[in-house]
């Protein structure tokens, strides 16, 4: 909160993954732990006020745990669905937690990795095809990637995503590649574009300096990035401005 | 401030956006950043280095108020040292060296050597941990990260050794600092344009426990965004806001 409020952030949009491994391993937490994580963040949001918003999280492996603890936290204002890497994105286990998300029009913030390309320990981690697999069997559902700079083919994701248009992409993550914002607006345009920090928040704050040197946004298309996409997305209420909203908007894809 | 952890010239596995001194000096006066130290990018592919060196003094001769040449030696290839004694005619402050792309390993005695004749000319040695983060590699990228071991022994080589580290992590950086007697530990400084911000603070912490006076201003252009260690130092704790970092052009001095 302390360094969220030197970067001007007006709204968190956050999860906690149950007990961050302390107890069972953070991409796999026990349903034990999902509790525990989650109550910790409703926790959080009472404490804070606005200013933190929930992401619930949830294990596919235990089907019935998750669509429950789903109901009970979007009860409480959670504003969207946080999947790990319990269970690959294009894995059928995934679709009743997706039909929840669309019963209750909340978005799903998928955590991948920039292409796959063998195992990895304590995970089970997906990338951009995986995900687009996923997305296209669910049409009326919004998928957050997260996160392009989270390591890895970032390329390879913007290819495997490009033309399934309820995949949006954050940019969060310690990735910090000269040319990968480009990229990303060149590909998915800044309407499909989420502001985010994740682990590193210096990387937030260098990317979210960074949007104004690509030259490839313009200032309305940098004011969705910073938070009007994710005011639409979660439909978190904040405060509106006289320009329209992104979604009133033809995207604009930036040529190189 | 100077930024010592620069380079022109391209990648060879993926594309990089303009990796020019033109575009480095405006990117610099951007970031209100004094000047650079400036590497060859491709000469750590090469067979030879010593081309890409002279490709680096000549891209950087219109450039020279700002930019200084960092230029890549090979301690296996033959008359290395003529390439050393080049650099320092050419007001080289460093060298670059990438044992784990030349398959060197962390005892290697051509290393130390390299290190002590750096020392002996007063130029500091620049190794490099990472170019990139190990989830994204190319295939055929397959040097791996420098090791810490082969920083310790550098640091051990000899009292005029002086090595500047650059895209290390905070784990690395420990293991190495605390691995060495303080003698040691003074011949080592590091950028951080690989180290961690809030909310874990890994800068925060290295600055309170190895100390600030063992960092350098790097960012690891142009493969890495430029904003990001000044991002990080804007982001610190009241308590290390203000703390002052090594003057790079003073490693000698003591």
């Amino acid at each position: 909160m302390r360094a969220g409020k030197r970067i001007g952030i007006t709204c968190h949009v956050a999860s906690v993954l149950g007990t961050n491994g302390f107890n069972s391993p953070t991409y796999f937490p026990s349903p034990d732990d999902i509790v525990t994580g989650n109550d910790a963040m409703l926790s959080l949001c009472k404490t804070e006020g606005d200013i933190a918003r929930m992401l619930v999280t949830v294990n596919p492996n235990f089907t019935k745990q998750a669509l429950g603890e789903i109901d009970r936290c979007v009860a409480r204002d959670a504003v969207g669905i946080k999947l790990l890497a319990s269970r690959r994105a294009d894995d059928p286990l995934l679709d009743p937690i997706c039909e929840r998300a669309a019963t209750h029009r909340v978005p799903i913030l998928h955590h991948v990795w920039q292409h796959r390309r063998r195992e990895w320990p304590n995970q089970e981690i997906s990338d951009g095809a995986d995900l687009a697999r996923l997305a296209r069997r669910h049409p009326g559902v919004t998928f957050i990637l997260a996160h392009i700079g989270g390591g890895g083919d970032y390329q390879h994701t913007f290819a495997a995503v490009r033309d399934v248009k309820n995949i949006v992409a954050d940019l969060s993550g310690s990735g910090v590649d000269r040319g990968m914002l480009d990229e990303a607006v060149s590909a998915l345009s800044s309407q499909r574009l989420l502001w985010g920090t994740d682990l590193t928040m210096e990387t937030g704050l260098a990317k979210l300096r960074a949007l104004e040197n690509t030259g490839l946004s313009s200032a309305e298309d940098i004011q969705d990035i910073r938070w009007r996409n994710a005011n639409r997305i979660f439909d978190l209420k904040l405060p509106r401005t006289d320009n329209p909203p992104a979604a009133k908007r033809p995207p604009r894809t930036a040529v190189r | 401030m100077i930024d010592i952890n620069t380079m022109i010239g391209p990648y060879p596995f993926r594309f990089v956006p303009h990796p020019d001194p033109e575009l480095l000096e405006r990117v610099l006066d951007r970031e209100r950043l004094g000047g650079a130290w400036v590497g060859h990018l491709p000469s750590a592919f090469y067979r030879d280095p010593n081309v890409g060196s002279s490709q680096l003094y000549t891209a950087l001769a219109p450039h020279s108020a700002k930019l200084r040449p960092v230029p890549t030696i090979r301690p296996d290839w033959p008359d290395w040292e003529r390439a050393l004694r080049i650099a320092k005619d050419a007001g080289a402050p460093a060298v670059r060296a990438y044992p784990q792309h030349w398959q060197l390993g962390p005892s290697d005695a051509r290393m130390s050597e390299l290190a002590l004749a750096c020392g002996a000319a007063r130029i500091a040695l620049l190794l490099t941990v990472r170019f990139e983060d190990l989830r994204q590699r190319h295939q055929l990228d397959v040097a791996g990260d420098l090791q810490a071991a082969a920083v310790r022994a550098l640091a051990r080589a000899g009292e005029n050794v002086r090595l500047i580290v650059t895209a290390a992590g905070r784990e690395f950086i420990e293991e190495v600092h605390w691995g060495l007697t303080p003698d040691e530990q003074r011949r080592v400084v590091w950028d951080f344009s690989w180290v961690w911000g809030p909310p874990e603070d890994h800068l925060a912490k290295l600055f309170r426990t190895v100390g600030s006076k063992r960092f350098v201003y790097g960012t690891h252009w142009p493969l890495r965004l430029t904003q990001n260690p000044r991002a990080n130092l804007d982001l610190l704790p009241d308590d290390v806001a203000k703390a002052k970092l090594a003057d790079p052009d003073k490693l000698f001095a003591n």
